[in-house]
């Protein structure tokens, strides 16, 4: 399965980059993703959230970059889900501005995992990449995840209908979080 | 605390709700001290616009005391004890669209961006306690709400102008100016604006302040026509006359240099059958809107001139007058209001003197009475033009 999907962000393509190359960053705003740990200077471990299939984990290793333009990085080893990722920094015609470009192919296995991870990425499997996106894009012009009474839990939130009704959250729900 | 909520289609609710808390670094907690029930509240209430839920909470003009702010909100821009006019779009301050002050169509404030972008082809910014399709934000007709972005919105009230001087900058005010100024409007010009309602009254006042030699003021309800003849404009009871000739009498032959619809997806027609095509087709949601008024508005308009559209509109609509626009070289401007645009200059005319925001108050009700509010308000009972709810 490949996702493509762009945005513009009002910061210059140094700092888009500088955010992205920190791959330790990504988990902010991509909603699949757990945790990304860097392990040396172009190799990472990266750990799936529990929708997207439960204990999903693998290592990915930067196979091309150029500061400030692009990145490009793939799965090693067996993971579960092999998969590649590109993106591309290119100054906006405003001259202040940064297009991102991502490119994400998944290989979706049989079985368990496969399964999950189809179901994650629904019908509309370009929404998600569309919405982590959206994220990076508020993280990085205004320091956070957006949160509404309807959708509260940040990149937890899916963009589904019905939500949560727009009133404030119960201390109970605020303590449960987005697991409840 | 209390709130005002959406109980199902025609049903308002005051609830007893959590209060509010911090969610982001850039929240403020607001005590609100005035609130008010709008037109858009009623096209929410009669279930003209999709995603409302039971128990959302409603309003979008509210002002109030800062009681508590975020960490990341900016002491020099905001702090706690402050007396503040909240705007209804709920905007970043630093995306594309706000940077070209176009605030209610800012690029992060809007969670459910991806419901928006379905239904409009981008999304929209977030607002208060108007459906989730811009956000799921609880709104104000409520004891206390959450204002994200604090430190870019909210209008800070240093003066001693009251409650009811200042309260409507939160929308109505600012909406019915942006109608006027899309109109370029020159002291030559005849402005005929549709819908004697809150919105419709300020685009008026607006077009006088801003030059207009004549103001037209057209609607059915007298006592609305009343209250913009009082004011200074001239009315038209669509009731009582046909619109188009009468117009064209007002304005030798011309029609209107300057067009602005402020009545929205709701309008009610004089002609019978039009009318029963358009709400049979509303029914079964082929169609979403009753357009009248903005037809009619462009088959007004004098050739070259401009329709301005501040009423508010949410899907798809029927025999748009496409020939007389492009035929006649008409413009067509419209919008949200971006209202962080105009609060501060508004202030200043207000502390002028010049608007007097005040002359359309007719109902000042408690919070317990929103229920009782609405049905005032929309059914045009006790001569109610606008009704203010005080927590
Ligand atoms: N663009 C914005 O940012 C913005 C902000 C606030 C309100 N609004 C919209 O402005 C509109 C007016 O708001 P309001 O608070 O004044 O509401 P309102 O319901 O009190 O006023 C509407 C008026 O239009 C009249 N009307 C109905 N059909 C008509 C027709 N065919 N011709 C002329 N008049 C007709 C009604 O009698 C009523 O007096 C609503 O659609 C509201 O949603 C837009
Ligand atoms: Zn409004
Ligand atoms: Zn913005």
């Amino acid at each position: 399965m490949e996702l493509t999907a762009t945005t513009t962000i009002r910061k210059p393509p140094p700092e888009v980059y500088a955010f992205w190359r920190d791959l330790e960053n990504l988990p902010t705003f991509m909603a699949h993703l757990e945790e990304v740990r860097t392990t040396g200077d172009r190799t990472s471990h990266w750990v799936a959230d529990a929708p997207f299939g439960k204990n999903v984990e693998w290592d990915a290793e930067i196979i091309d970059e150029r500061p400030t333009e692009k990145i490009r990085w793939q799965s090693t080893g067996d993971a579960d889900v092999p998969n590649t990722g590109a993106v591309w920094f290119v100054p906006a015609p405003d001259g202040v501005s940064t297009e991102v470009h991502v490119v994400l192919v998944y290989e979706i296995p049989g079985g368990a995992i496969g399964k999950a991870v189809a179901k994650y990425f629904g019908e509309e499997p370009h929404q998600q990449l569309d919405d982590d996106l959206r994220r990076l894009k508020q993280v990085l012009e205004t320091g956070e995840v957006v949160r509404s009474d309807g959708a509260p839990w940040g990149k937890r939130a899916r963009g589904e209908f019905p939500q949560r009704p727009a009133q404030p959250l119960s201390d109970a729900e605020l303590e449960k979080g987005a697991d409840a | 605390m209390k709130a005002n909520t959406w109980a199902g289609r025609n049903k308002v609710e005051v609830r007893d709700v959590p209060d509010p808390k911090i969610l982001n670094d850039r929240d403020a907690i607001v005590r609100i001290t005035s609130t008010a029930i709008c037109g858009s509240d009623l096209h929410l209430v009669d279930g003209y616009v999709p995603t409302m839920q039971d128990g959302d909470i409603l309003g979008h003009e509210f002002m109030g005391e800062v009681i508590e702010v975020g960490r990341g909100v900016d002491p020099g821009r905001l702090r706690v004890g402050d007396r503040v006019v909240v705007p209804f779009p709920i905007s970043c301050g630093a995306c594309g669209a706000c940077s070209a002050e176009l605030y209610s169509c800012c690029e992060n404030s809007n969670p459910n961006a991806g419901i928006a972008e379905k239904m409009f082809g981008h999304p929209v910014a977030g607002i208060f306690g108007y459906s989730h399709l811009t956000g799921g934000f609880a709104g104000g007709q409520a004891q206390y709400a959450r204002v994200p972005f604090a430190d870019v919105g909210p209008l800070k009230i240093e003066s001693d102008l009251t409650d009811e001087q200042v309260l409507f900058l939160s929308d109505i005010l600012p909406t019915g100016y942006m109608g006027a100024e899309m109109c370029d409007i020159q002291s030559s010009d005849v402005v005929a604006v549709w819908g004697a309602g809150p919105v419709g009254q300020f685009a008026m006042d607006s077009a006088r302040v801003l030059g207009a030699a004549k103001v037209i003021a057209i609607d059915k309800e007298p006592y609305r026509l009343r209250m913009a003849e009082r004011a200074g404009h001239t009315p038209v009871n669509f009731e009582e006359v046909d619109v188009r000739s009468r117009l064209l009498e007002l304005t030798g032959g011309r029609g209107p240099d300057k067009c602005i619809d402020a009545v929205g997806l709701e309008a009610t027609h004089g002609s019978a059958h039009i009318a029963a095509y358009d709400r049979v087709k509303q029914a079964v949601r082929s169609e979403t809107e009753r357009p009248h008024a903005l037809r009619q508005a462009i088959l007004s308009c004098r050739s070259g001139g401009v329709v301005s559209v501040i009423g508010v509109y949410g899907g798809l609509l029927d025999k748009f007058p496409a020939g007389a626009w492009m035929n006649r070289s008409l413009t067509l401007r419209t919008g949200q209001c971006h209202v962080q645009r105009y609060m501060k200059p508004l202030l200043e005319r207000i502390e002028r003197g010049e608007i007097d925001p005040t002359r359309i108050i007719t109902h000042t009700l408690a919070l317990d009475e929103a229920e009782r509010g609405f049905e005032l308000f929309k059914n045009k009972q006790d001569d109610c033009e606008k009704v203010v709810l005080k927590p």
